[in-house]
């Protein structure tokens, strides 16, 4: 068992940054999930723990030992990656044990430890086949069951569910989560898939052009997004953004119509509200043309363009809602619920 | 039951395959039955008669002890090749896989060795080990090795060894490298995560990955060293000194060409004939066995 602490870690690939000043410090025991579009530096974060990638500068430790040179062997962690990396020539129980079987661990000892994470995994019945002959739910489990005989103080994983299908992908999320706190191992879990990222960590880390944008609990992130991006990437459907204009705590929107918001500032500032947030009501400020409503039986989602101003804007109403392509209707919002975001920084700015 | 397709009969595709068939009857099966009817037949001393003498020529070769020993130098010769130029050019793969930097030039330098002829390849290793003239003997007089291979037969069998093996090493460096670059970097790098250093990581799993490769590869260079090599023996030792690096190819052409002896020459190039079929069909029921990923 472990912290991690990352210390102003950048990465360049020759001239080019990828990763700017990384800083984040992991509790002992905490699942913390890395997630960002592709291309943002999430899973170079996590090779650079561990020790598959150089750190440029800045410094990583696990524990109290700072691990910036020492070998992936040396950094006792175990990583699950994402097409699993069985060792193809070698049953599962040869996978499991290759790691122990390398540190020297008893012969006694490692069969106890596989067939104790065997047990867990639930894949004692396939100890004698090849990967090959496993499906892909099967293979993640091995490639989970090779990290936990290891019993590591660090779990790294590297987008370990998206090769497999959606319902597959679900159970194997809530198996993750509860294999992570029973044996409450520090873990580190990149993903792309926000869901995914909303509903395994204790904290995120959201990613973006290899700047941390946000680091904090899931609810955190969703009530309070400290920036445009994560108001964006966290939630779905993802949060409108609409320009208006501030003064003396009131929110001027393009059709005229004023909102009174918690805010101080004055000028162009970017307003967001998220879809669900939004209260039908024949008064309200936000008026929107129809363009096209989606039911999804329990709630419906109202697209259309906001009134004056070719902003594409999102609703979502509890219910079944019919509303004609073309017909206006008008939302309201509580102020709690409006992010108000500077334009040209899109940091938010509290009241 | 499927339906029989009907085709109007047509001259046109026996046309269109008739190129190739003509080709290989002209140029493979017409010669090789030539090869198996002269290996039957015994032609007197002053070549004016032959007589059809069924497996005499046969029985003569196997009872021959200067045959026999031909054939066990020839199974030496390629497994010491096979051995030598597969070894090395795995080690030189290994290494390859791991250049970060001018890994290009370094493959392209490797490549070159099998762009040379087998009789120019041979011919640079004889001015090499020239007795009198050559770099080589000269350095090893210094730590006391008298070299001679015109006179020494191990030193002329080694001398072949290593030019043809040389010759070889590019073409299974090649394929090596190839086999080892298909392999994910993901499983390497969990293996470095497991605790497995690099020597470990070629053991455990490069090599047992690579193995079908290393298979083709073998059968690949038992045919090198049973049939290619004859051009740089030719060149280099003649088959000599007193017969140490005769192989059966050579001695096909020694008997036949030198010796004048059609019909034993005949009967020792079907016996190849039939080695290297046999070969063929060792390679094509096994290799196709792969490790699957």
């Amino acid at each position: 068992m472990a912290s991690i602490s990352l210390k102003d870690l950048v990465k360049t690939y020759g001239d080019v940054e990828v990763l700017h000043h990384v800083e984040g410090e992991i509790q002992d025991g905490e699942l913390i999930v890395i997630v960002g579009p592709s291309g943002c530096g999430k899973s170079t974060l996590l090779r650079m723990v561990a020790g598959l990638e150089t750190v440029t500068s800045g410094e990583i430790s696990i524990g109290d030992k700072v691990v910036n040179k020492l070998e992936p062997a040396d950094r006792d962690i175990a990583m699950v990656f994402q097409n699993y990396a069985l060792y193809p020539h070698m049953s599962v129980r040869e996978n499991m044990a290759y790691g122990l079987k390398i540190r020297k661990i008893s012969k006694d000892e490692i069969d106890r430890r596989v067939q104790e994470a065997a047990e867990i995994l639930e894949i004692g019945a396939y100890l004698d086949r090849k990967p090959r002959q496993l499906s892909g739910g099967q293979r993640q489990r091995v490639a989970m069951g090779r990290a936990i005989v290891r019993n590591p103080q660090v779990f790294l994983f590297d987008e370990p569910l998206s090769n497999l299908d959606a319902k597959l992908r679900v159970q194997m999320r809530l198996e993750i989560r509860k294999l992570q706190q029973r044996l409450g191992v520090t873990s580190i879990y990149v993903t792309h898939d926000q869901v995914e990222a909303m509903t395994l960590g204790d904290r995120l880390m959201v990613l973006n052009g290899g700047y941390v944008e946000q680091f904090g609990t899931p609810i955190e992130l969703y009530d309070r997004p400290a920036t445009v991006f994560v108001a964006g990437f966290i939630g779905s459907p993802s949060m409108n953004f609409l320009p208006v204009e501030a003064s003396g705590g009131t929110l001027a929107l393009a059709n005229g119509a004023t909102l009174t918001g918690g805010t101080q500032a004055s000028g162009k500032v970017t307003l967001g509200v998220r879809p669900e947030h939004l209260v039908q009501d024949d008064t309200g400020e936000i008026r929107i043309t129809v363009q096209m409503v989606e039911q999804l039986g329990a709630n419906t989602l109202i697209h259309g363009l906001l009134e004056g101003s070719d902003t594409e804007f999102v609703a979502s109403a509890a219910g079944h809602v019919t509303a004609q392509a073309g017909t206006l209707m008008s939302f309201t919002a509580a102020a709690e619920d409006l992010h108000i975001f500077d334009a040209t920084s899109g940091k938010r700015i509290d009241a | 039951m499927l339906k029989r397709v009907h085709f109007p009969t047509s001259a046109l595709p026996y046309l269109l395959v008739a190129p190739q068939i003509i080709i290989t009857l002209i140029f493979f099966i017409w010669p090789a039955s030539q090869a198996v009817y002269q290996s039957f037949l015994i032609e007197d001393a002053f070549g004016l008669s032959s007589e059809f003498v069924w497996f005499e020529n046969f029985q003569i070769l196997f009872e021959d002890s200067l045959y026999l020993e031909t054939f066990w130098r020839t199974i030496l010769f390629s497994a010491a090749v096979a051995v030598l130029s597969m070894g090395s050019a795995l080690i030189l793969a290994a290494f390859a896989d791991r250049v970060v930097r001018g890994a290009t030039t370094y493959r392209t330098l490797l490549i070159w060795p099998y762009a040379v002829a087998p009789v120019l390849a041979g011919a640079l290793w004889v001015f090499m080990f020239n007795p009198t003239l050559g770099i080589f003997p000269y350095i090893l007089e210094f730590i006391g090795i008298d070299w001679n291979h015109y006179l020494n037969g191990g030193q002329a069998m080694t001398l072949v060894i290593f030019a043809a093996a040389w010759k070889q090493i590019a073409y299974n460096f090649l394929f090596y490298l190839a086999a080892m670059q298909s392999i994910p970097r993901s499983l390497i790098e969990a293996a470095a995560i497991d605790g497995a250093g690099p020597v470990r990581r070629f053991w455990d799993h490069i090599f047992p990955l690579i193995s079908p490769t290393t298979f083709f590869l073998l059968v690949i260079n038992a045919v090198y060293a049973f049939f290619d090599t004859f051009g740089i023996i030719h060149a280099v030792t003649q088959g000599g000194p007193a017969n140490s690096t005769t192989i059966l190819v050579y001695k096909v052409f020694n008997d036949g060409f030198v010796g004048l002896d059609l019909g034993g020459s005949a009967a020792q190039s079907v016996i190849l004939m039939i080695l290297v079929i046999a070969m063929t069909v060792v390679q094509f029921r096994y290799v196709e066995r792969k490790v699957e990923y």
